[in-house]
């Protein structure tokens, strides 16, 4: 895998972890569940053809110890966000976001226009059908969990699995604190109030959909697709679930690369 | 030494073949199991075992929230103690408790208790649970990641409405409130005992120690397994530099008295298998939302699994669900009234616990075994146990009531008195 250099930048007097890898336009990665512990295959996808920069969001491995206590309100999570796309060089490039990290990258595209260039939404959570919601990934037993964000556990597990070098109790307490960073944003239907600001993103955007996604109801996609103002691309990955980045890591980047690469940044299919 | 009597109130009809067709009985238990009209039956029975604890000489009686739960079918503990503080006259009224984040404002929890400490003469001992996370999380919805911050800033807020004379504003992190004056005042100054039940974590320990509050530990597991957490405490009191008064604890035990220990197996054993078979039939998927347990705290665990290992290594890990095992584990102290006084002043002395909270109704016990069982252990265990630690500690965390003469007491004959009052 391509390498990556690893650097932090300081928010509000925390730390936040950033990888940087490849060369050539730049893109912003937001993770998704459990942030990221380890490089990835996915990210070293992306980095043969782009400049990859991927920010630790708050409480998310790397991103900045307990920051997430910190945070209340859609707007303090947004505020961070953007603080951590600058502080990283981000302002401006294309963004994508996977799961949770699609929800805050739309955010800001919906906010701030000049922030985001192009966007990338893998497997988008923040809205809700009306009661029609999220399914219940804090209602369900560690496999079932797996089976709800992955059609292919192992390569999720394989990614969690602990490096021999690494502190067991850091290790371990890296990964819960994620799970509570995120169940702070989307607790309890996974709703962060993204319908009332999605009409807001005018720039050229692709959706990316595992088919097997158990996660988001399939009554929801619409609501992605047609909710941004400016043109919208839409693909499906055959054979992956939520977090589709891990189960087809290589088709998911090609995805996004190939839309990146396209005329205004649509997809060709 | 305090005896006090505690009801969960759980619903008494669930199915034989619950566990094995249910996933769990608490978030998201069957709801066509629940008939209003034999809950109708329940509520009156369990108010009247209530009453008649307090009848016997119970020092208190206790009652619970629970949301969403087949064992506990007390959302709403404040409307069953109001009940008990017009139709008891001496008991302390133990609401164990509110569960302070759940209620927005807060205030309501503070005006409630008031409420209930002015209609009993002042008997109110006021709880304060953070609230299990199938209650909290689950059931109500509340993001586990700022529960706590919520239940301490709601505690801060009650407890100055409790004892601030005149309007002033509140200006929380989650509540805001340009006026808070609260009418009524509690009876009790400058304001009833607060009371903590809680798990075993260190934090609340400390918390309590620094507040001057009661530690109460509700197991349902007996003082056998209570016991390692109890030492825990008196460890962290003892650093903090607390005197070891056994009243700055509690603790919830079952207990089933007969004339004969196997008399006490043979009417207890359906109840209490009833209790663990059924009622604590937990889904797992319920127990643990990220940030419900501090960082702290999961940081203690894994630092004494080495500890957690060998325990498990020589007991049972799962919750014993047959009699022989309950009684054996310590679950459910059952005898005569002279192996229970035993067994209790042992558990007591052992864990040094000052306030018992005892469960004489369990499971699906029917009220005359309830009556019973209450009466017996009234009539033959209290006195055997009532003067335990009293030679040498004092309850600071007591009621303090109006005196007995003082307090009103509700006419049994109301119509009757009226009806003379207008000839």
């Amino acid at each position: 895998m391509k390498r990556h250099a690893e650097r932090a930048v300081m928010i509000g007097g925390a730390p936040y972890r950033v990888w940087t890898a490849g060369d050539g336009p730049v893109l912003g990665v937001l993770a998704g569940f459990g942030g990221l512990l380890q490089w990835t295959p996915f990210l070293a996808g992306l980095a043969e053809h782009r400049t990859v920069i991927v920010p630790s969001l708050p409480g998310f491995p790397g991103g900045g110890g307990r920051a997430h206590v910190e945070l209340d309100t859609q707007l303090d999570w947004l505020l961070r966000v953007r603080d951590l796309l600058e502080a990283s060089g981000l302002a401006g490039a294309d963004l994508a976001g996977i799961s949770l990290g699609a929800a805050f990258a739309a955010d800001v595209a919906a906010v701030w226009p000049d922030m985001v260039r192009r966007l990338v939404m893998v497997s988008p959570v923040g809205m809700t059908d009306g009661d029609a919601v999220m399914a219940d990934y804090w209602g369900a037993t560690p496999s079932e969990q797996r089976a709800l964000i992955c059609r292919h556990p192992e390569a999720l597990e394989e990614h969690r699995r602990m490096p021999e070098d690494a502190d067991e109790l850091e290790w371990d307490i890296a990964q819960i604190r994620a799970n509570e960073a995120a169940a702070r944003l989307l607790w309890p239907t996974g709703d962060t109030g993204l319908a009332g600001r999605i009409g807001r993103i005018s720039c050229s955007t692709l959706i990316v959909w595992g088919e097997e996604d158990r996660l988001v109801p399939a009554c929801h996609r619409p609501l992605y697709r047609n909710g941004p103002s400016g043109q919208v691309a839409e693909a499906v990955i055959a054979g992956a679930g939520h977090h589709a980045e891990f189960d087809c890591p290589g088709d998911v980047a090609a995805t996004i690369v190939e839309f990146l690469e396209g005329p205004q940044g649509v997809a060709p299919r | 030494m305090k005896l006090m009597w505690f009801h969960l109130m759980p619903y008494t009809e669930l199915p034989d073949d619950f566990r094995e067709r249910n996933p769990g009985v608490w978030v998201n238990i069957d709801s066509h199991l629940f008939d209003p009209r034999r809950a109708h039956v329940m509520y009156n029975d369990f108010m009247d075992e209530l009453e008649h604890a307090a009848a016997c000489g119970f020092d208190a009686i206790c009652v619970n929230e629970h949301h969403a739960n087949g064992y506990g079918l007390m959302p709403s503990p404040n409307l069953i103690a109001s009940s008990l503080a017009r139709r008891t006259s001496d008991a302390m009224i133990c609401v164990m408790g509110n569960s302070l984040a759940l209620y927005n404002p807060p205030l309501r929890v503070a005006e409630e208790m008031a409420m209930i400490d002015c209609i009993s003469g002042g008997r109110l001992i006021a709880g304060f649970p953070v609230g299990t996370p199938m209650d909290t999380c689950y059931a109500y919805g509340q993001n586990p990641s700022m529960l706590r911050d919520r239940y301490y800033e709601a505690h801060d807020l009650v407890k100055k409405a409790w004892t601030e004379r005149g309007v002033f504003a509140f200006n929380g992190r989650y509540t805001k409130l340009r006026y808070v004056n609260i009418w009524p005042h509690t009876l009790q100054k400058p304001h009833p005992p607060i009371w903590i039940p809680g798990g075993g974590s260190v934090e609340t320990w400390q918390w309590c120690a620094e507040m001057d509050y009661v530690y109460c530990y509700l197991s349902y597991f007996g003082y056998k397994i209570g016991l390692s957490t109890m030492r825990g405490f008196w460890k962290e009191m003892d650093r903090l530099g607390k005197e070891p008064n056994p009243y700055r604890a509690g603790f919830l035990q079952f207990v089933g008295v007969a004339e004969t220990r196997e008399e006490a197996i043979r009417l207890y054993s359906e109840p209490a298998e009833y209790f663990y078979g059924r009622c604590l039939h937990l889904d797992p998927r319920f127990v643990q939302p990220p940030g419900y347990t501090t960082e702290a705290t999961i940081r203690a665990r894994v630092e004494g699994q080495v500890a957690a290992a060998a325990r498990k290594a020589t007991t049972r890990a799962r919750t014993a669900t047959v009699m022989r095992d309950i009684v054996d584990q310590g679950y459910v102290i059952v005898g005569s009234p002279d192996e229970v006084a035993e067994q209790l002043r042992h558990a007591a002395t052992e864990m040094n616990v000052g306030h018992l909270m005892l469960l004489c109704q369990f499971g699906n016990m029917s009220r005359e075994l309830t009556a019973y069982n209450t009466r017996m252990f009234a009539t033959e265990v209290m006195p055997q146990l009532a003067d335990l630690f009293d030679d040498r500690w004092e309850d600071h965390w007591w009621p303090s009531p109006m005196p007995a003469e003082e307090r009103v007491v509700p006419d049994s004959n109301l119509a009757g008195t009226l009806a003379e009052a207008a000839e």
